[in-house]
C-alpha cells in the first residue's frame, strides 16, 4: 500500500486549522483565547509550508517555518505584554468591554 | 540722468520724503514740494526752447516694465514731442504758481504737510499721463491721478460733504475708466501693441466699425476725467476740496487730461467719422448745458466749476471737429485763466473768512484790489475779449465749428454769450455794488504777497498766451495759414462776449443786484437750471431703483440659491454621509476581525479563482 497520506490531506488539515483559528478570533471574547487562535493560524500556515516542502523536495518551506516560529515567539512576547498592560489598566481582557475607539 | 525722468520723479520723491520724514516740519514739507515742481518747470522750459529752436530733445530710452509671457510687453517710456512738452509746461508752470499760492492759502491748516504730499503725488501722476508712451502706462497714471484727486477732494475728510464728494468723483470716474480699459484691450486685440509710436501704422488694418467702437470706448475715459455730459456730475461737487486743488486739478490739469489724451491718440479718432461726431456733440452739449447751469449758481467756486465744464466741452468739441491743435491751444490758455480765476476766488474766500456765497459779498474791489484786477483779467480772458488769450483760442474753435458744423457753431456762440454773461454776473455781484454783509466786508483784507504774486504771474500769462499765434504753431509743429473767413464773421465774434457782458451789466451792475428780474423772465427754466437739470436727482433715482433692484435680486440669488442650496446643500450632504458611515465603527474587535477576514477571503477568491 502506498502512503495514503497525500499533499491534499495535509492541505485540508491546514485549511481546517486556519478556519478554526479565524472562527476563534471572531467568536471568542477573551483576548487571551483570541491570541491563542491567532497562533493556530500561524501554525496552520506552518503545516501547509512543511507539507509543500516535503512533497516538492525543497527546503525553502522548512526555512520559512523556522522564521515563522521565531517571529511567532517574538509576537507572543509583545502581544502578551500588551494584554497584561491592558488588563492592568482596564481590569478586563474581554473584547466586548474594549470599545473605547467606537465613535 | 535724463532731465525728463527728473521732471517726472522729483514730485514723487518729494511726496515720499514728506510722508516718511518731514511731516512734522510743515515749512520744510512745503518747500520740498515746491522745489520739486519748480525744478520740473525749469527743465520743462529748457525742453520747450530746445524744441522751439528745432532741436528735438532726446527722449530717454524706454525700459521694459512688465513682461507677460511672450505675448505682452509693456514699456515704461517717455514721449517727447510738441504736444507733451507744451503740456509739461502747463502742468509744471501752473502747478508751480498754485504750489506757492498754497503756502499762503493752507497756512495754519492741520494737514498742511499732508496737503503738499498729496499735491506732489498728483503732480507726479499728471506728468506720468503727459509723458506716457503707451496705453497701459497712460491708464495706470490715469488711475493714479484719480486716486490723488480723491485724496485732495476729500482733504477735509472730517466734513461729510467733502468725503462724499471725493467718493462721488472716484466712482463716477470709474465708469468712464472702465470704458477706456475696454477700448484699450479691444485695440490690443486688433493691433497687438499698446505703443503710441507703433500704433498709427497699424490703424489702417482695423475694420471701420471696430475702430469707431474703440475710439468711442477710449473717449469714455475722457468723458469721465474731463467731466463731459453725462458724467459731469462729479466736478461741481469736487469744489469741496481746498481752492488750490480746484485750481490745479479741477480746472487746469487733471480735467484737461481727457482732452490731452484725445489729442495724443487723435490718430485713432480722426479716421472715424462716427466717433468724431459723437465726440463733437458730447462736447457741444456739455458746453451749452454747463453754461446755462452756471448762470443760476450762487457759490463763487461752483460758477467757476460749471464754467470749467463748459470750456472743457469746447475743447472736446474741437477734437471732435478734427482740430486737436485748437483743442490744445484752448486747453493751454484755459489752464492759465481758469487757474487764475480759481486762485482769485480762493483769495476772496480767504479775505471773507471762508465765505463762498456770492450774495454775501459785494463791493470788494476796494478791499482786495489785486485780486479784483487779476480776477477781471481772468474774466475777460475767459469770455474771449481781444487781445486776451481766451479770445484767440476760443475764436479758433468757433471758426473750426463754423467750417465743419453749423449747428455746433450756433451752440458754441450761444455758449460764448452765456460765458460772458455768467462771468459778468459773478464779477458784478462779488466786486461791485453795496457790501451785503457789512461785518464780513469790514474785516475783509487783501491776501499776502505769497498768494498775490502767483495771481499776477498767471494774469500775465492769461494776457499774453494767445499773442502772435505762437502756441498753435508750436503745437502743430508747422505754420498753418488757415482759410480766410468773412470779415463780418470775425468781427461778429468779437462782439459776442460784449453782448454777454452788457446783458450782465444791465441786470447786475447795481447797488443792490438780485436774480429776481432774470427769475421773472425765465420762470420754470430758471428753476430747471438752478437745479442743474436734476441730473443728481435722476442719477440718485437710477442708483436707488435700477441698481437697487439688481442688487436685491443678486442678494436673493446669493442667499437662497448659492448659500442655502449650494453651500448649505453640500454641507448637509456631507453631514448625512458622515452620520451614516459612522455606524460602521462599532468598536467591536471581533466585528472588525470578521470584516477583515471576509475582505481577505474575497480578495483571495478574486485573485485565485478568477
Amino acid at each position: 500500500m502506498t502512503s495514503a497520506i497525500s499533499l491534499n490531506h495535509y492541505l485540508w488539515i491546514s485549511g481546517l486549522l486556519f478556519a478554526l483559528g479565524i472562527a476563534g478570533i471572531v467568536m471568542r471574547r477573551n483576548l487571551l483565547v483570541i491570541f491563542m487562535a491567532l497562533e493556530m493560524n500561524l501554525n496552520a500556515a506552518n503545516l501547509a509550508l512543511i507539507a509543500f516542502s516535503k512533497f516538492n523536495k525543497l527546503v525553502d518551506g522548512q526555512v520559512l517555518v523556522f522564521f515563522i516560529i521565531a517571529i511567532a515567539a517574538a509576537e507572543v512576547a509583545v502581544g502578551l505584554a500588551i494584554i497584561v498592560a491592558l488588563f492592568r489598566r482596564k481590569q478586563t481582557v474581554s473584547v466586548t468591554d474594549l470599545n473605547s475607539m467606537r465613535l | 540722468m535724463n532731465p525728463v525722468w527728473i521732471i517726472l520723479f522729483a514730485p514723487l520723491v518729494a511726496a515720499a520724503l514728506i510722508t516718511v520724514a518731514t511731516r512734522r516740519w510743515q515749512l520744510v514739507s512745503a518747500l520740498l514740494s515746491i522745489a520739486a515742481i519748480v525744478t520740473g518747470f525749469g527743465l520743462a522750459l529748457q525742453l520747450y526752447f530746445a524744441l522751439d529752436h528745432g532741436a528735438a530733445p532726446l527722449a530717454p530710452a524706454a525700459f521694459q516694465w512688465l513682461v507677460i509671457g511672450k505675448v505682452v510687453t509693456i514699456e515704461f517710456g517717455a514721449t517727447l514731442d510738441h504736444l507733451s512738452v507744451l503740456m509739461l509746461l502747463v502742468v509744471t508752470g501752473v502747478g508751480s504758481a498754485i504750489h506757492i499760492y498754497s503756502l499762503g492759502y493752507m497756512k495754519g491748516d492741520a494737514g498742511f504737510s499732508r496737503f503738499f504730499a498729496c499735491l506732489s503725488l498728483f503732480t507726479f501722476s499728471m506728468l506720468g499721463i503727459v509723458l506716457a508712451n503707451n496705453f497701459i502706462q497712460i491708464f495706470i497714471f490715469w488711475e493714479l491721478v484719480g486716486v490723488s484727486s480723491y485724496l485732495l477732494i476729500g482733504f477735509w475728510f472730517e466734513k461729510p460733504s467733502a468725503a462724499e464728494a471725493g467718493k462721488k468723483a472716484f466712482l463716477v470716474n470709474r465708469i468712464g475708466d472702465f470704458g477706456m480699459m475696454l477700448g484699450i484691450l479691444l485695440l490690443w486685440t486688433q493691433t497687438g501693441t499698446f505703443n503710441f509710436a507703433e500704433l498709427p501704422a497699424k490703424i489702417a488694418g482695423i475694420p471701420a466699425g471696430a475702430l469707431s467702437l474703440i475710439a468711442a470706448l477710449i473717449f469714455c475715459g475722457a468723458v469721465g476725467k474731463s467731466a463731459q455730459f453725462p458724467l459731469h456730475v462729479w466736478l461741481p461737487d469736487a469744489m469741496e476740496g481746498p481752492t488750490p486743488v480746484s485750481a490745479l486739478i479741477h480746472a487746469a490739469t487733471m480735467v484737461a487730461a481727457g482732452v490731452y489724451m484725445l489729442c495724443r491718440v487723435s490718430f485713432l479718432i480722426l479716421p472715424s467719422d462716427t466717433a468724431l461726431h459723437l465726440i463733437a456733440w458730447i462736447g457741444g452739449i456739455t458746453a451749452v448745458m454747463a453754461a446755462t447751469i452756471a448762470i443760476a449758481q450762487n457759490d463763487i467756486k461752483r460758477i467757476l466749476a460749471y464754467s470749467t465744464l463748459s470750456q472743457l466741452g469746447y475743447m472736446v468739441m474741437a477734437v471732435g471737429l478734427g482740430g486737436p491743435t485748437q483743442a490744445m491751444f484752448h486747453l493751454t490758455t484755459h489752464a492759465f485763466f481758469k487757474a487764475l480765476l480759481f486762485l482769485c476766488a480762493g483769495s476772496v474766500i480767504i479775505a471773507l473768512h471762508h465765505e463762498q456765497d456770492i450774495w454775501k459779498m459785494g463791493g470788494l474791489w476796494k478791499k482786495t484790489p489785486v485780486t479784483f484786477v487779476t480776477f477781471l483779467i481772468g474774466t475777460v480772458a475767459l469770455a474771449g475779449v481781444p487781445p486776451f488769450s481766451g479770445f484767440y483760442s476760443k475764436d479758433q474753435i468757433l471758426l473750426l465749428a463754423f467750417d465743419h458744423n453749423k449747428a455746433l457753431f450756433v451752440i458754441a456762440v450761444l455758449t460764448a454769450v452765456l460765458t460772458a454773461y455768467y462771468m459778468g454776473r459773478e464779477v458784478f455781484v462779488v466786486f461791485f455794488g453795496k457790501p451785503r454783509d457789512q461785518h464780513a466786508y469790514d474785516h475783509a483784507h487783501e491776501s499776502p504777497l505769497v498768494m498775490t504774486l502767483p495771481l499776477v504771474f498767471l494774469a500775465v500769462l492769461s494776457v499774453i498766451a494767445g499773442w502772435g499765434d505762437k502756441l498753435p504753431e508750436f503745437i502743430a509743429g508747422t505754420i498753418e495759414h488757415e482759410a480766410h473767413h468773412p470779415a463780418l464773421l470775425t468781427t461778429g465774434l468779437i462782439c459776442v462776449p460784449v453782448i454777454g457782458f452788457l446783458l450782465a451789466a444791465a441786470i447786475y451792475l447795481k447797488r443792490e443786484p438780485s436774480d429776481a428780474p432774470v427769475k421773472r423772465v425765465l420762470g420754470p427754466v430758471w428753476t430747471l437750471v438752478a437745479n442743474k437739470y436734476y441730473f443728481d436727482e435722476v442719477y440718485l433715482w437710477i442708483v436707488k431703483y435700477v441698481q437697487g433692484t439688481i442688487a436685491t435680486t443678486c442678494e436673493l440669488f446669493d442667499r437662497w440659491i448659492l448659500q442655502r442650496l449650494g453651500i448649505g446643500g453640500l454641507a448637509f450632504g456631507t453631514d448625512l454621509l458622515g452620520r451614516t458611515v459612522r455606524r460602521l465603527q462599532t468598536g467591536s474587535i471581533p466585528g472588525y476581525a470578521f470584516l477583515f477576514g471576509l475582505g481577505v477571503t474575497v480578495i483571495i477568491y478574486y485573485v485565485v479563482v478568477r
